[in-house]
Parts: structure tokens; sequence; C-alpha cells
């Protein structure tokens, strides 16, 4: 599997280390979160067979986080996003 | 007074050189190392302090090899300045007092063992050694990759047959074991 690295390029997948669901950039709110928030952001997760956001670590490269968008039923990457950007246009770290 | 003798990363009191087949490894002592992160906000001041440096601004995968302060992309507003030991020992201080409040700037002098991999046949060696396309790099390339689990950079300098590979001090007995013993096996 090749992940379109924005910046570097087409790199090996080995290089990468999954870092799970990209729903994780969608922290509670500390202030204003309830136990249940919480209890969902860390334990609930969705199982999509076809398209899913994942954050994926550059380890073996920048050590950048992106954010992949594939297909679970084909492995067909068609998005590749550096996770900041994403998280930024979420209005978080602005 | 204290009578302290320097050694190299490898432990030895002169830099290490192995030849294999017309291909020379050689230990690098004798290089400053600082890295320049910027601010949050402040991307645009950082970036103006680092083209007064290098001349200009070294993009995604690259470098900017020149004298005496040098320096490669390590990731996004990121970057590595290299410079002679000699005349720049104090350049995280240096850089601290160019650069002000608009990036953080971390001595990385004494995190970095590096080792030149010069000759005919360097390709065939960093083949075996990592996941890098090093025949696709130019001169002026900066690359981060794992060497025996180590990450590494490695910048492919002028000439073309001649690549520098930076890479974690404390393991540069293994770091050198590994490249010395991938030039016996590819040439």
């Amino acid at each position: 599997m090749i992940i379109n690295h924005p910046l570097l390029g087409p790199r090996d997948s080995a290089e990468f280390v999954y870092m799970g669901d990209a729903a994780l950039i969608d922290r509670p709110d500390p202030d204003t979160a309830s136990p249940e928030d919480w209890h969902d952001y860390a334990y609930l997760r969705d199982n999509p067979a076809g398209e899913h956001r994942e954050l994926w670590f550059h380890e073996g490269g920048d050590r950048s986080w992106l954010v992949v968008t594939r297909n679970t039923v084909t492995h067909e990457i068609s998005k590749v996003e550096l996770a900041r950007d994403v998280a930024r246009a979420r209005g978080r770290s602005t | 007074m204290h009578d302290l003798a320097p050694i190299t990363a490898l432990g030895g009191t002169e830099p290490r050189i192995d030849t294999v087949a017309g291909v020379t490894l050689t230990e690098k002592p004798g290089l400053a190392l600082a890295s320049i992160a910027a601010r949050h906000g402040k991307e645009a001041a950082c970036r103006k302090h680092l083209k007064a440096l290098l001349g200009s601004v070294p993009e995604p995968g690259k470098a900017k090899l020149r004298d005496p302060e040098a320096g490669f992309w390590m990731g996004p507003d990121f970057w590595m300045i290299g410079a002679p030991f000699d005349s720049h020992e104090d350049l995280a201080a240096q850089l601290v007092k160019r650069f002000g409040t608009s990036a953080s700037v971390t001595e990385q002098t004494d995190a970095w063992a590096a080792f030149d991999l010069q000759g005919d046949g360097m390709e065939a060696v960093m083949e075996l050694c990592c996941n890098l396309d090093i025949r696709q790099m130019q001169t002026g390339d900066a690359q981060r990759t794992s060497i025996h689990h180590l990450g590494c950079y490695v910048i492919r300098r002028d000439p073309t047959d001649w690549v520098r590979i930076l890479g974690p001090r404390s393991s540069a007995g293994s770091l050198h074991h590994a490249l010395h013993t991938a030039m016996k096996a590819a040439l």
C-alpha cells in the first residue's frame, strides 16, 4: 500500500504507523464535556465497511500526522491531508 | 583544571574511516547543530530570519548546502541548521539571538552522529540500508528515513556520489555497523 504524502509524495505504508480513527481529532471541550462525552470519545468507534478517515503517523519519515481517507473494503486511498490542517479547519489550535 | 580527552561519537580519539571497494565511510565530528521550530502564528517572521540566514528557506525534502551555516527541512515549520563546530560552538545561542521569539531553538549538536558515505557504489549501499529512492534524490535533497531501525537524515551532497547521514549519537556504533555491513554486502 502506498500513501501519497501531501508534502513528500508517494511513500510506502511501511514507513507509517496507524494511529486510529481520525475522530480522535474531535476531542471534547474539557470545560463543558460530560463524563458520557469522554466515554464516547475514549471508547466508541465506528467500524465502517467502506470509506474511513484514519490517522497515520509518518514515523519512518518526517513524523507528520496525516488524515487518510481509505476504503476499508478495497484499500483504495482517496484523500490524504495533514492532520494539523484538518484540525485547524475545525477551529483547533488557530 | 580537568584534563579530559575529547572522543568522537564512536569513542575514538580520531574519526573512523572505512573503505570498501572505492566507497568510503567517514565519521564526521566537528558539526554544530541546532533545530528551529517556528512558533505558532510567527511562521512568516521565522521564514524571514531563515531566508536571511541561509539565502532561501529549505522546502519539504530539501536542504540548503552552503558555508558556514547550512540547513535542511525536518518537518512542517521545522528545520535543522548545521555549521562547523570550531567557528559555531555556540550555534544555538546565535540562532536564539537571530530568531528572537519567532522560533524555538534547540541545541542538537550532541544528539547526532554524522557519517559521510562517498564513492562510486554509494547508491547500492543506501538501497540496501533504507527505504529511500536514492537514485531519484539529487544534490540538495534531504530526507528522513529508518536505517537499521534508527531514524536518520540523509542529505545528498555535491558531488552526487556523496551522502551525509545524521543518526542518533547514542546509537552511533549500531549505525556504523549497519552501514559498514551494507558496504561489505553491496560492493
